[in-house]
């Protein structure tokens, strides 16, 4: 699909006041964006990495033309931790300075709004508007239209203890949002990040946003996405990582609410010794769409990587798993191990999924599995002669089911809330809250 | 208590139980004994309500209800508890929740007040001493890569906090070594009072050197074939179930003629 | 470890390595080629070679129809480009797409009619055509190049119902037959490789066991590319009618020559109610040399269909051989109860690539599926399993169960795997588990430390490896299997 002349004269990077475009560069990065997405335009269900996942809705429901900025929004009410972490909220992608707090941070640290940067025509963001990241054409959509985001940029040996907390609401304004994070960890420095997508609204609204990882030798980083999109929104996403030797990379995906969510989330393992984990949980219900593409690329010897994958599908929702995993030539010693099971819960309701592996390297330890089914009858036999009735059993193991990996948050705060919002959605989730 | 009359009970059509009568009134210990593939753990899961099994013939009276009747859960609710021969483990719920769920679900049944966070900690405290556990216990998952040991000690665990009227111990003793069956036995000694009652499973006489049954029974082929006191077991030690079943057949023989 | 243990081990492990080139790495026994008489068609595809293979075989017209209709569609269709094999582009106008042995007119109608030359190639491959020498219990159809020369037993066979002679044969005496069922299982339409084989295939063999038959010997089929240049495009159809029975076997190898050959078969099964159908593949086709000259292309297009309730259908496959396979043995569950499995083992060597698995699709209820498959990569070889489990919104209480493993010798090959899994019932239960791995340094060692040689060692491995799949094979074939896969039996007991 190539954008009609008339659409694409009314989204031209040109036409959109966007940050940065007085800076030749931005400006150039963005063109030619913009034409590599045009030329392509949305990817169709013919793509292998779209098989399960049909977007023509996006461009027919949506608009692309992205938001502008808009200061009367209150969204205060909708902040997680106020009082705790380094808080920047983003309203239809768009800094607030206002609602955010980013607190104290400490020597060798710095938290930025991308759009201020890239008004300065700070050095740092070109390198990450390269071709190289566009892991897909929605990146190139991003890189296009990014209004803003935060860039978290850590110096060697730095520690942030504290959670860097990025909140994104989407306003009600149904135009497009376009956030990109960049997030740079020197050697040996660690931090945690949380990206938390909130829609306030049912109405078509679309979210394209990016998020580019880089550690370095023996740096760390635990990043939490949450994604809980209003009932109409379509939400696409990447997060790509580079690590160097020995550095830890822990990603975590909730995804709670949307239309239709696609993460791409990928890890490039370049140096010796790097450890990555891919945590997910989907919790669909209606007809949510939930699709993951994973990628973790073993380039270099030693490597370990895990991923734990986990969707409860109700209603007529369906859930779609892609985890590929490439042992490249030479990198032997790595041991990489990938699951995802399914709970099927309603008649409507389906799964897809493909558990992927390409090895080309022989000293290695590499396992995969994948299920679909339903709850265990022993366990509920189990909890049943124990005194507690089939319905409470069943919330319980679903509950069960999905804290295997909630548990694997490394932030309290945000663990107990994503606990609270599964026990939410299921029909004796109450009366577990309650014992918890 | 508990008056099991000819019960038939099948598994895909193939005969399992085939007459069981047995008779337990409160405060007694029974121990039911006998070979592999008699049908002790049919009968054990079948008093539980475990679905799968046909009943064919025979009733099950327990506390003047007909407990076939009732709902697993119903079953626990009202006294009825069986420890696992082999625990299920249910990764992502703490044993904690599990417990408090259980006992909760058990007490609103008997209108008590639900315990709250602190109480239900302080209880669980007390019993958890009494099996040799600590505190790390609670916040892992349920049988969740527990040892074969823990997990029987998490039954006895669950046995005492839930404290029911009816206990039946399905192989409670296999696996232990010998100061895990003693802390076990002594759990269980501990549990026996004049209003329970206790249905000890099992193979080996082993246990029944720590918890002297009243009533030992000999279950062979679906049948119990013998009765008798604590002495029977260690006959059953010393000369195995060939004896017994020899004797029986010899009787019913007889009763033909 | 020590280091000196290690050592010693890292030396175990070069002689091991060496060992397995050995093993694996054998020459081709199978590469002479036949000198005879041939009657060939020239190179090239048109409508009129299309005409022209239906007249040299008598065909009727529904027969011609039907080829016509799959080539005009053809015309319309691309190569698939979705596989993980990479090969040069393949000249359809170049092959010549019939070659037979000139023999007698209308073939031969007897053993002593055929020509003795071919009997003595069959007799070097190990597939006597003579019934008195056979192997107890094989009925043999043997296919030459284009044609089927040979079907023994068939008189025996024949007492009990059992129609089992080549397809040509088949088109002659049983049209109905072959009207109702061809093209059911794979319609002309299917995929590129079948739809060409619709159009242009020359022979193969024809299989029907009536209502409550248990067919009593295994039946096999033996093809053979002789000719160069040629591609071999047989067509199999087998069906099973109600409580009928059958194990068949299929066998294949090629002359060594430089040029890679096209092979597009396409096998039907059709299992009635309550029906079986074991089917079973030693593919040994010649694999190109070490530099990965020559060769066969191996497009094949398998399928059974469980039309009726309670049918089963079995697949078995050891690839050993062709410079690339391309092939999806595929169980269709239509029928409630019925049952379908795969069991494969696909070895790649030197430059081979494989792209094999299986598609399993549940359609009725309390339908079942195993899937197996083991590969095995050495040399530059890539080896891949492509799998899809598929359960459609009826097929109550569907269940599947996979597992592929891969095991990899050597650091310049790969093993992959695409396994796709989708469903739309929630009382089905799905279960994929994969591994991919080495022959273990610690079983290596622990098998070296109870006093048994590396060789025999990494024997035993590969051997317990494919154990499993083995087991699915007639007791004969599984002797071959091994032998082909360079494990010798001793080692593997006790």
């Amino acid at each position: 699909m190539n954008l009609q002349q008339d659409s694409r004269q009314n989204i031209e990077p040109e036409h959109v006041p966007l940050p940065g475009h007085d800076v030749p560069w931005v400006v150039r990065a963005r063109q030619s964006a913009f034409e590599r997405f045009a030329a392509h335009g949305f990817p169709t269900r013919r793509e292998e990495e779209w098989k399960y996942t049909d977007v023509s809705a996006i461009g027919k429901r949506a608009s692309l033309k992205p938001a502008p900025p808009d200061p009367t929004s209150d969204a205060a009410a909708l902040i997680l931790f106020r009082d705790s972490g380094h808080l920047m909220v983003f309203v239809d992608g768009h800094y607030s300075g206002e609602l955010s707090a980013a607190g104290e941070l400490p020597a060798g640290v710095r938290l930025a709004s991308l759009a201020d940067m890239l008004n300065e025509a700070a050095d740092l963001p070109e390198a990450f508007f390269d071709q190289l990241h566009e892991h897909t054409i929605f990146a190139a959509l991003n890189n296009a239209f990014a209004t803003g985001g935060a860039v978290l940029n850590l110096a060697p040996g730095t520690v942030l203890d504290a959670p860097v907390y990025l909140l994104f609401i989407a306003s009600g304004q149904g135009a497009a949002i376009y956030p990109r994070n960049i997030v740079i960890a020197g050697e040996g420095a660690s931090a945690t990040v949380i990206e938390h997508y909130l829609g306030v609204i049912d109405a078509h609204n679309f979210t394209d946003v990016v998020t580019q990882i880089s550690l370095g030798a023996g740096a760390q980083l635990q990043h939490c996405k949450l994604v809980q999109e209003g009932s109409g929104a379509f939400h696409v996403a990447g997060i790509h990582a580079e690590q160097a030797a020995d550095s830890r990379f822990v990603s975590h995906s909730f995804v709670l609410g949307g239309r239709l969510t696609r993460n791409d989330i990928t890890s490039s393992l370049n140096e010796p010794g790097c450890l990555c984990t891919l945590n997910g949980l989907y919790l669909l219900d209606g007809k949510q769409h939930v699709d993951h593409h994973t990628r973790i690329d073993h380039i270099a010897p030693s490597g370990i990587s895990r991923e734990y994958y986990r969707g409860i599908m109700n209603g007529e929702s369906r859930g779609v798993f892609n985890g590929k995993l490439l042992v490249h030539p030479g990198a032997v010693k790595t041991d990489a191990h990938q699951a995802n099971h399914n709970l099927l819960l309603s008649r409507q309701a389906c799964v897809d999924t493909k558990p992927q592996l390409e090895i080309l390297a022989d000293d290695v330890k590499c396992t995969h599995g994948a299920t679909v089914g339903q709850l265990n009858d022993d366990s509920l036999f189990y909890l049943r002669s124990r005194g507690v009735d089939a319905a409470l059993a069943r919330s319980l193991l679903i509950y069960g089911f999905a804290n295997d990996i909630i548990e694997k948050v490394g932030v309290p705060d945000l663990r107990a809330r994503i606990r609270h919002l599964v026990l939410e959605r299921l029909p004796q989730g109450g009366q577990i809250k309650v014992m918890l | 208590m508990l008056t099991i009359k000819n019960l038939h009970a099948q598994i895909n059509g193939k005969e399992i139980l085939r007459g069981i009568d047995l008779n337990i009134r409160a405060g007694e210990v029974h121990a039911i004994m006998g070979p592999n593939g008699s049908g002790k753990s049919t009968l054990a899961q079948l008093l539980a309500g475990r679905e799968g099994y046909q009943v064919s013939a025979g009733s099950v009276d327990y506390l003047g209800r007909d407990l076939l009747a009732m709902m697993p859960e119903e079953r626990a609710r009202e006294g009825v508890f069986l420890a696992f021969q082999y625990p299920v483990e249910i990764p992502g719920v703490s044993n904690a929740l599990f417990l408090k769920t259980s006992l909760n679900s058990i007490r609103k049944h008997h209108g008590l007040t639900e315990l709250d966070a602190m109480d239900f900690l302080h209880l669980l405290r007390d019993k958890m001493k009494l099996v040799g556990m600590d505190e790390s216990f609670l916040s892992r998952a349920v049988n969740e890569g527990f040892s074969g040991g823990e997990k029987k000690r998490n039954e006895i665990l669950q046995l005492a906090v839930l404290e029911p009227r009816l206990a039946i111990l399905d192989e409670t003793d296999s696996g232990l070594d010998i100061d895990a069956l003693k802390l076990i036995a002594d759990g269980i000694n501990g549990m026996r009072n004049p209003e329970r009652a206790i249905v000890l499973v099992t193979h080996y006489q082993r246990l029944l050197n720590y918890i002297v049954p009243d009533v030992v029974h000999v279950l062979s082929q679906g049948r119990i074939v013998k009765s008798g006191g604590a002495e029977l077991a260690l006959e059953l030690e010393q000369h195995g179930y060939g004896w017994v079943e020899a004797e029986y057949a010899a009787r019913n023989a007889a009763q033909e003629r | 470890m020590d280091g000196q243990a290690k050592k010693r081990l890292e030396v175990n492990m070069t002689t091991v390595t060496r060992q397995l080139d050995e093993l694996i790495g054998r020459e081709y026994r199978d590469g002479f080629y036949t000198t005879l008489a041939t009657d060939a068609l020239p190179r090239g595809l048109n409508e009129d070679i299309i005409r022209m293979i239906s007249a040299r075989k008598n065909e009727p017209e529904f027969m011609l129809e039907w080829r016509l209709k799959a080539y005009r569609h053809w015309l319309t269709m691309t190569e698939p480009q979705w596989a993980n094999l990479h090969h040069p582009v393949i000249d359809y106008q170049n092959i010549c797409y019939y070659s037979a042995p000139k023999s007698e007119k209308d073939g031969p109608r007897s053993l002593s009619e055929i020509d003795p030359e071919l009997l003595r190639t069959y007799q070097k491959l190990g597939i006597p055509l003579n019934e008195q020498e056979t192997l107890a219990g094989v009925a043999v159809d043997a296919v030459f190049d284009s044609v089927s020369v040979a079907t023994t037993f068939k008189a025996k066979l024949a007492e009990l119902g059992i129609i089992f002679c080549s397809f040509s044969e088949a088109v002659q005496l049983h049209p109905d037959l072959v009207r109702q069922y061809l093209g059911s299982v794979v319609p002309y339409t299917d995929n590129f490789f079948a739809t060409l084989n619709s159009a242009v295939f020359s022979d193969g063999s024809f299989c029907y066991i009536p209502p409550g038959v248990r067919c009593p010997m295994e039946l096999s089929t033996y093809f053979r590319i002789n000719a160069k240049n040629t591609g071999q495009f047989e067509r199999t159809l087998i069906i099973a009618d109600k409580d009928a029975y059958v194990s068949y076997l299929e066998g294949c190898t090629a002359p060594m020559r430089d040029e890679n050959q096209l092979h597009a078969a396409v096998v039907e099964l059709i299992a009635l109610q309550g029906a079986r159908i074991k089917y079973a593949t030693v593919q040994n086709w010649y694999p190109g040399d070490r530099e990965g000259r020559g060769g066969i292309y191996n497009f094949v297009t398998k399928r059974g269909d469980c039309r009726g309730a309670n049918s089963h259908i079995s697949w078995t496959q050891v690839e050993t051989g062709s410079a690339i396979t391309w092939k999806y043995p595929s169980v269709i569950l239509r029928g409630d109860n019925s049952v379908g499995e795969f069991y494969s083992v696909a070895l790649t060597n030197h430059y081979q690539q494989a792209d094999t698995g299986t598609k399993m699709i549940h359609i009725g209820r309390n339908t079942r599926s195993t899937v197996l498959s083991k590969g095995i990569s050495a040399g530059h070889g890539q080896n891949s399993y492509r799998g899809l489990i598929k359960v459609l919104p009826g097929a109550e209480n569907a269940r599947n169960y996979t597992q592929c493993d891969s095991l990899l010798l050597g650091d310049q090959c790969g093993a992959h795997t695409f396994p796709y899994i989708e469903v739309k019932n929630p009382s089905a239960r799905v279960e994929h588990e994969a591994s991919t791995s080495r022959i273990g340094e610690e079983q290596l060692f622990y098998c070296t430390q109870r006093g048994i040689a590396p060789e025999d060692a990494v024997s035993m491995i590969i051997n317990g490896f494919c154990k499993a799949v083995f087991q699915e094979l007639p007791m004969e074939f599984a002797v071959e299997a091994q032998k082909l896969l360079g494990v010798s039996l001793e080692g593997s007991t006790g």
